[in-house]
């Protein structure tokens, strides 16, 4: 890993000057930090892609395939044939600047092709040059201009300094989303066999084994089995979840990062004390155990390909519905993709809260409820006994990830559970949560170590926001409800704002959940002590 | 210098001579006043639409809305409908705001760093520039229309009186025109002198604002200045509107006609160009779609046939180890 | 999703809005209105300027004279050694006295509507 700079440092190299070279006269920086290590071949060849032999970015040349430009041009008239918003963002942008400073990545970096209307050129050029009658005849005048392989390492770096995030896309006078710029750029790269390694090994690991982290059945039952050992010893319950089983009213499936890594891992175990608290039928799947997708980071057939086995695992074990777990690209691939790729799911029933009885008809047609629109519909129901006090150490503020926010408007659902099991919640400012919320700086597969300094830049307008809460109100939790961030927001916060930790909204609820013949509680799901005796001076 | 700027202006200063030396000199004023009209109502009326029919054959796969509110879930969850609409009446809804009050662009901030806090300013002036320009130059060709409808409608009349609300000056001001240049020359100040919005532009962003201050101009200058004898430019034009082409009695101005041809060139430019944004607009999948992708089933016109990897492989591969972990299995 | 039918609606109106004159005017000309020059004004053979000069600018000139009469009491309006009152009602209306053939008709066709006649009044028409 390289090193990168310090907090101070990095928040002063901040410059927003412009560059006196033109955008175009200005090759990417490709040494050693600046780039997302490329994949193994072995992963291209698991999914039948194309495949590449070993390279790095930082090669000057690249051996790309002899009829490489023919590969890109056939690639983009595919795809503008397939996505008229392809097409139509080509075409109409008026270059007005609206989102120049919106994207996490420019405010933290200030390199100008970090600009989301920048970013969009770097393809629209090459359109204009292949596709357009203006750009064939007068060329550079038109803002045309011809691929070379420059262009291809000017693409690779740049589309993978984009979270598709689409916070540009809320403040486009057009609505033009740089997320599906960046799909389109990715997808042409890997016809080249450009992938990155953070985002294929994932994809690779998810179609054979179920899961992105590549956990295999039975370590997947150990690893739960492991956290009801821990729930048993902060409250006394023993919680015997099933697998794989046919009959289940229910198939719960969330992202894979919550058996694997803390914090995730303690959100996984609210999300088994919930289930067992009110007596939910439901099942784990080891084969279908991931909810994520890095299928979106790669192209839409592999995105199709992973998730085909939601739908497939459900029909094969039978239940009425299944509930998802909190992630963030999860549910932009549920809400805006996954029906239309592997519906109809008519094998399935409309879901209908067991308990409360709430038929969530928002989901009619997918199946598919998000795990807080079912926890707020219990705690609307009063049908959880709750002591919010036990979360009384932490002020809590909540960061609404990208895809909940932007692709799906799932923002007062989490904030209506965690007011329900916490007494100190504060907002961070509002031009930096809900439709404007920023990203982690590592999403959409840029979650990996090689490229830090870039990471914590693209991060820190969302840390800086929480510094602010910080400051003002002693904030020191951020609450989340997606798996990228649970991995990506702690180094994010021990670099920017130390004294933060990061949580799940159900380990959240877990600690406050006041189960059925539970025993005195003295630590929360960390084994850290409760502070219960702390007086509450808040308010 | 800017390269952009200086083509796009040397494009449209060439123009506009090319117009007066060709009308007013060379007396081509059949060519520039019946001829080249008529070429770029075709063009772009023709062009406008092929271009909008291209966008149309590629289909809208996904539904893919930018959500800006909270979505439609539990009933005592208030949803924003307009901003996260999941009904056709809320995309409406949306869709109206957007095209006719610019909404996203009113949202604009200002990123800056004070301190060590970085800081999002709510601006403006990027939406009352743009406000000002298109409001403005839809009231100019609306005005225009006197020209070429004989009876002159009433709402052409009328916003006639509105636009001439100051009732100085004769001819008493229109502040449309006025406005139009205005916003058109903000716009440009913008471009040029914005370091990051000069570092994004290209000549095609110069080009039509140039040509727009052009028209502004040329039109201002013959309604308050040069002068000319308007009658005879209403022939001319109703000759054009009713297919009675010809050219009043004694011609007419060369300004007029660099101000006729600078409007066939923009027209004429329209569907090729970024301002086909006035049919994007429509158009764009992130806005125009209603976020109901979980109510409703979207249909993806080429939903390609893929390898998924079917449990039974899965269950091949692991099926020791499930049986040996006590995990069910289809087949022992 | 198919949404043709929509955007081939989007474009009939398009297309309808922009060619609005066309179908407007029914294809009919009428032809332009040249105003009527009553017997007096045919025998007086000439105007206070040219008629170029009068078509494009009469109304800086009628301003002209307004400025001065109210403002400076100067009624006087010289012009080629010639001497003229800068009066509408008498000196204009005196040869134009058919204001619907004269005045309005070019008016109305290029939709200008003018306050001449807000104060002044116009002499009744002789047929």
């Amino acid at each position: 890993m390289v090193d990168i700079l310090k907090p101070e440092e990095m928040y002063n190299s901040i410059d927003y000057k412009i560059p006196s070279d033109r955008w175009e006269d200005v090759p990417p920086d490709l040494t050693l930090g600046n780039f997302c290590y490329p994949t193994k071949k072995k992963n291209q060849e698991y999914l039948g892609i194309v495949a590449k032999d070993e390279w790095s970015p930082a090669d000057e040349d690249w051996k790309l395939p002899e009829n490489w430009e023919e590969i890109i041009h056939e690639g983009f008239k595919e795809r503008l044939d397939k996505y008229r918003s392809l097409k139509v963002f080509m075409d109409i942008c008026v270059r007005c600047g609206a989102c120049a400073d919106k994207c996490h990545f420019f405010i933290g970096s200030g390199d100008p092709k970090n600009m989301p209307v920048l970013r969009a050129e770097l393809l629209r050029s090459v359109y204009r040059k292949d596709f357009t009658t203006a750009g064939k005849i007068l060329g550079s005048i038109a803002g045309a201009r011809k691929i070379t392989p420059l262009v291809i390492k000017e693409w690779f770096s740049y589309f993978y300094q984009c979270s598709e995030c689409r916070r540009c896309s809320v403040y486009c006078p057009y609505g033009i989303d740089t997320a599906e710029i960046t799909m389109m750029g990715r997808e042409l790269l890997s016809l080249l066999g450009l992938n990155i390694n953070w985002i294929l090994e994932p994809v690779a690991n998810c179609f054979r084994t179920g899961n992105h982290l590549g956990i295999q059945p039975h370590a997947l039952k150990e690893m739960i089995e492991f956290f009801c050992d821990d729930i048993e010893e902060i409250t006394g319950i023993k919680i015997n979840p099933s697998f794989n089983r046919k009959g289940a009213e229910i198939l719960f499936i969330t992202p894979s990062g919550d058996f694997f890594a803390d914090p995730g891992t303690y959100t996984m175990m609210g999300y088994l004390m919930l289930f067992e608290h009110i007596g939910l039928d439901y099942t784990l799947s080891t084969y279908a155990s991931e909810g994520g997708n890095f299928g979106l980071f790669t192209s839409s057939d592999v995105m199709k390909r992973l998730n085909g086995k939601m739908f497939a695992e459900a029909k094969r074990l039978g239940v009425k519905w299944i509930l998802g777990g909190e992630c963030g690209h999860m549910w932009r691939v549920i809400n805006q993709y996954m029906d239309t790729m592997n519906g109809p799911a008519d094998f399935l029933e409309v879901p209908k809260s067991p308990i409360t009885g709430t038929q969530f008809s928002n989901a009619a047609s997918t199946k598919m409820v998000h795990i807080a629109e079912f926890t707020a519909d219990l705690i609307k129901h009063n049908k959880l006994k709750l002591d919010p006090s036990r979360n009384d150490k932490f002020k809590v503020t909540f960061h609404d990830s990208c895809n909940p926010a932007r692709a799906m408007g799932l923002l007062d659902e989490p904030r209506y559970v965690l007011k329900g099991v916490c007494n100190h919640f504060y907002e961070m400012p509002e031009n930096t949560i809900r439709e404007q919320t920023f990203c982690c700086g590592s999403g959409s597969g840029l979650n990996t170590e090689e490229i830090m300094d870039l990471r914590m830049r693209g991060g820190l307008p969302r840390a800086n926001a929480v510094q602010h809460v910080h400051d003002k109100h002693g904030v020191n939790m951020l609450a989340c409800i997606c798996a990228i961030d649970r991995a990506a927001l702690p180094p994010l916060m021990d670099y920017w704002v130390p004294e933060v930790g990061v949580t799940g909204i159900h380990e959240l609820v877990g600690n406050a959940l006041v189960m059925d013949g539970e025993i005195e509680r003295t630590t929360d799901l960390r084994f850290e002590p409760l502070n219960e005796e702390e007086e509450q001076t808040d308010e | 210098m800017n390269v952009n700027y200086f083509y796009s202006l040397l494009a449209v200063v060439g123009l506009g001579s090319v117009a007066y030396v060709g009308a007013g000199v060379a007396g081509l004023q059949g060519v520039f006043g019946i001829f080249i009209p008529y070429l770029a109502v075709v063009i772009f009326i023709s062009g406008f639409i092929n271009r909008v029919m291209g966008w149309a054959r590629s289909p809208v796969p996904f539904r893919i809305p930018t959500t800006c509110g909270q979505q439609k879930s539990l009933d005592w969850i208030q949803q924003n409908k307009i901003d996260n609409p999941s009904t056709l009446f809320g995309v409406i809804i949306r869709m109206f705001l957007e095209i006719v009050l610019f909404r996203s662009l009113f949202k604009n901030t200002r990123t800056e760093i004070v301190g060590d806090k970085i800081a999002y300013k709510w601006v403006v002036w990027l939406w009352l520039f743009a406000i000002l320009f298109h409001y403005s130059f839809l009231a100019v060709v609306v005005r225009h229309l006197r020209f070429f409808l004989e009876p002159v409608p009433f709402f052409v009349t009328f916003l006639e009186q509105i636009d001439g609300i100051l009732q100085v000056g004769l001819p008493g001001v229109f502040l449309s025109g006025i406005t139009l240049l205005a916003g058109a020359v903000l716009l440009l100040l913008r471009r040029i002198l914005i370091p990051k919005i000069n570092y994004i532009s290209i000549a095609a962003d110069y080009f039509p604002l140039l040509l727009i201050i052009g028209i502004a101009l040329t039109g201002l200058m013959m309604r308050y200045f040069t002068k000319v004898d308007v009658v005879k430019v209403k022939e001319l034009t109703m000759g054009l509107a009713t297919f009675h082409m010809g050219i009043p009695e004694g011609g007419l101005s060369g300004l007029f006609f660099v101000h006729l041809f600078f409007v066939c060139i923009l027209a004429a430019y329209i569907p090729f160009s970024k301002l086909m944004h006035m049919g994007g607009v429509f158009l764009s999948p992130t806005r125009n779609l209603a976020n109901n992708g979980r109510m409703k089933r979207h249909i993806n016109p080429w939903n390609p046939e893929v390898k998924f990897h079917t449990y039974d492989e899965y269950e091949d591969d692991f099926r020791e180890k499930m049986i040996e972990a006590g995990l069910p299995v289809e087949k022992e | 999703m198919n949404d043709k039918p929509k955007i081939i609606i989007g474009l009939i109106i398009f297309f309808a809005v922009f060619t609005f004159p066309f179908w407007y005017n029914h294809g009919t000309a009428s032809s332009a209105p040249e105003p009527k020059l009553t017997d007096k004004a045919e025998q007086a053979k000439h105007c206070v300027r040219d008629v170029d000069f009068m078509r494009k600018e009469h109304m800086q000139l009628l301003d002209g004279w307004r400025d001065r009469t109210v403002r400076d009491s100067q009624r006087v309006y010289e012009i080629d050694g010639k001497e003229y009152m800068a009066s509408l009602s008498n000196t204009c209306m005196e040869c134009h006295s058919n204001k619907a053939d004269f005045c309005d008709k070019c008016h109305e066709y290029a939709s200008v509507d003018p306050y001449c006649w807000d104060c002044h009044k116009y002499p009744k028409e002789k047929k």
